[in-house]
């Protein structure tokens, strides 16, 4: 019994003194005299340190109860109780709220029905924003996906197969603001008669042709957005397409072969049918992310120039209007947008697992 | 008459060969190009950059008085990237590994413990992947903003492990429930309790899945820019280097020398960690980590 109650001090100081280390290492990290560097390390040691420290003292909170009926019942949500808490303050009970206020008016106070829907369909800006998800939705999913099968199919017939898959994939290591960077000077644009900085100006005024404004440019600048997320995007869908192109059974195609199907047929007829599963979860997994493009037009042009997108606005009601209401609604409309492809997903994930 | 069909054979054989590799050439020019251009010119003194295209170093490759590391120098120091590049880092590491924890002993409980409601549960978690954060960001900000942790690190730490936990708890239990039933009930028989077995067995034997999700979740938070402009915010002292970037186009557009050598800057450690740990980052897209 005296074991116990030692074991039971023990804990209990353990959990005081972890309490106020975690506490004096945050505001150590926090404040602003702290040299960075120095921020940084306690940073990694009390945010990774921390959380098992707090599981290993909730383990040890439950492993003091004397039944073990009752140990073997809490054991369970010590594992799980992190993960489910976090998930219902982050995610779920979020999204209701956004849901609820959807229906409100700027501050969530006064409830307003429908009438910030009508506001999002109405308003010529608001629909600019749909109009060119759309577009980016046609675009880039089927430009990703078409350029990811050929880049696949074509890669998988040369030497260099790796380096060259490695020229294409190497840039889903970039962020979206840095990828943002290397096309804005791509597209750098100066005065006609001085020397063209950016290269697909140079290229067009070595052809004779006028300096273009090639993201500034109403309708076509939204085009010049969306190769950017093509050649970030690409790389992800060429590297699922080859790994299941190379799981088609030669068999099926030297099949074709002999029957005297061309090469270009064989991989239209057979190898993009056999893997047409995998086309789908790819198609549908940039979709989703091109559903909630924001880096891009925020870094490019801001949502100027007839370049607006949901995300974008959303997060200008934010921001600059503070309309929550508003603001709330476009989320809606993303959510909503979002979730035929990710119950496609979701569901694919599911079979995986049955297989297993 | 043979021969002549061998040669016609053998002439067009080459010539497709040559197509092939021709295309596959220009692909890869086509998608290195533009990474080129902006790694050639942050090297490059800034009114070189703005009088002539980065490609005219070509014209004399040998002379390296063209080349200088003053703007990396002046964008590191004068324009704070230096600062905020430690800031990414520190936001970054706490939000890949306390996400894996956490997800880890989930994926734990749903495979190896027995309780009511653990399949419901399990779709619950790995259902939540189709919420997008778009969804979450008004109410969190209220709530940030109420709490006084907005703009805090460990504030975007817990958030990123927030938005992570569906994913990492579908990953790692995708891994952990393969672990072989033996194993853990042998460790059972020996007397090892839960906490045990996951510290010493699991958590060892699941290294593979947790470096995939580790490299996925590193270059997402690193990358990441909505997150950081709402949570963190573009307050010198914390703000993460694709926020200070994202401000540098807006407020020094034209100054290329800058934007050059800070879009590298800030490429330079996931591009790393990339190259680093490529076979895990590939498990880990094959095996789904998507998130968007």
């Amino acid at each position: 019994m005296s074991k116990r109650v030692t074991r039971l001090f023990i804990v209990i100081a353990l959990s005081l003194g972890l309490y106020f280390a975690l506490r004096e290492c945050f505001r150590f990290i926090q404040a602003p005299e702290t040299p960075r560097l120095l921020g940084a390390l306690v940073a990694v040691i009390a945010g990774v340190g921390g959380v098992w420290a707090i599981y290993w003292l909730a383990n040890e909170w439950v492993s003091l109860i004397p039944f073990q009926r009752v140990r073997e019942k809490l054991l369970p949500f010590v594992f799980l109780g992190p993960a489910l808490f976090l998930l219902a303050v982050y995610l779920i009970y979020p999204a209701l709220n956004t849901i609820y206020i959807s229906f409100f008016d700027r501050r969530s106070e006064n409830f307003v029905g429908l009438a910030n829907y009508q506001f999002i369909f109405s308003e010529p800006d608001v629909r600019i924003a749909f109009r060119n998800n759309a577009q980016w939705l046609i675009v880039v999913t089927s430009a990703c996906v078409v350029l990811g099968l050929l880049t696949a199919a074509l890669f998988d017939r040369v030497k260099w197969e790796s380096l060259a898959k490695l020229s294409i994939f190497l840039p889903m290591a970039i962020s979206y603001v840095g990828a943002s960077v290397i096309w804005r000077f791509v597209y750098a644009w100066q005065p006609p008669g001085r020397p063209q900085i950016g290269l697909l100006n140079a290229i067009v005024v070595a052809l004779g042709g006028e300096p273009v404004g090639w993201y500034l440019q109403p309708p076509w600048n939204n085009l010049a957005l969306m190769v950017i997320m093509i050649w970030l995007q690409t790389g992800f869908c060429m590297v699922i397409l080859s790994a299941a192109l190379k799981n088609v059974p030669d068999e099926l195609m030297e099949a074709a072969r002999i029957d005297g199907a061309s090469e270009l047929q064989v991989f239209l007829k057979v190898s993009v049918p056999y893997i047409r599963g995998v086309v789908i979860t790819v198609a549908t997994t940039v979709l989703i992310a091109v559903l909630k493009v924001f880096d891009i037009v925020y870094v490019m042009t801001r949502g100027n120039y007839n370049t607006e997108v949901i995300a974008n606005r959303m997060y200008v009601e934010m921001y600059r209007f503070v309309n929550f209401g508003r603001g709330s609604a476009l989320a809606v409309i993303l959510f909503l947008a979002v979730v035929p492809a990710a119950l496609v997903n979701v569901r694919n994930m599911r079979r995986q697992r049955g297989e297993q | 008459m043979k021969r002549l069909y061998n040669n016609k054979n053998i002439v067009r054989k080459a010539f497709t060969s040559f197509l092939l590799y021709g295309a596959v050439t220009l692909i890869c020019l086509i998608w290195t190009m533009p990474s080129l251009g902006l790694f050639i010119s942050s090297l490059r003194h800034p009114d070189h950059i703005l009088t002539s295209g980065w490609w005219t170093v070509f014209s004399r490759p040998f002379d390296l008085s063209q080349f200088t590391l003053e703007n990396y120098r002046r964008v590191l120091g004068a324009h704070g990237l230096g600062r905020a590049f430690l800031n990414s880092l520190t936001a970054t590491i706490p939000s890949t590994f306390i996400p894996i924890t956490v997800a880890a002993f989930a994926a734990y409980a749903l495979a190896w413990m027995r309780f009511p409601g653990r399949d419901s549960l399990f779709t619950l978690i790995v259902g939540s992947i189709v919420v997008p954060l778009q969804m979450t960001l008004i109410p969190l900000l209220r709530m940030y903003v109420s709490l006084k942790i907005s703009g805090t690190f460990p504030g975007i730490w817990l958030a990123h492990t927030g938005f992570g936990i569906p994913l990492a708890v579908y990953l790692m239990y995708s891994f952990i429930s393969q672990i072989p039933r033996d194993l853990i009930e042998a460790a059972t028989v020996d007397g090892a309790s839960h906490f045990q077995i996951f510290t010493t067995i699991v958590m060892r034997l699941s290294l593979p899945a947790i470096a995939s999700f580790a490299i996925f979740q590193f270059l997402w938070v690193w990358n990441d820019l909505l997150v950081s402009l709402v949570f963190l915010g573009t307050n010198r002292e914390v703000a993460t280097i694709t926020v200070v970037i994202s401000e540098l186009v807006g407020t020094r557009g034209q100054d290329w020398h800058l934007l050059t050598a800070g879009a590298f800057v800030s490429m330079v450690v996931p591009v790393m960690v990339f190259f680093a740990f490529q076979r895990y980052f590939i498990r880990g897209i094959l095996a789904g980590a998507v998130k968007g």
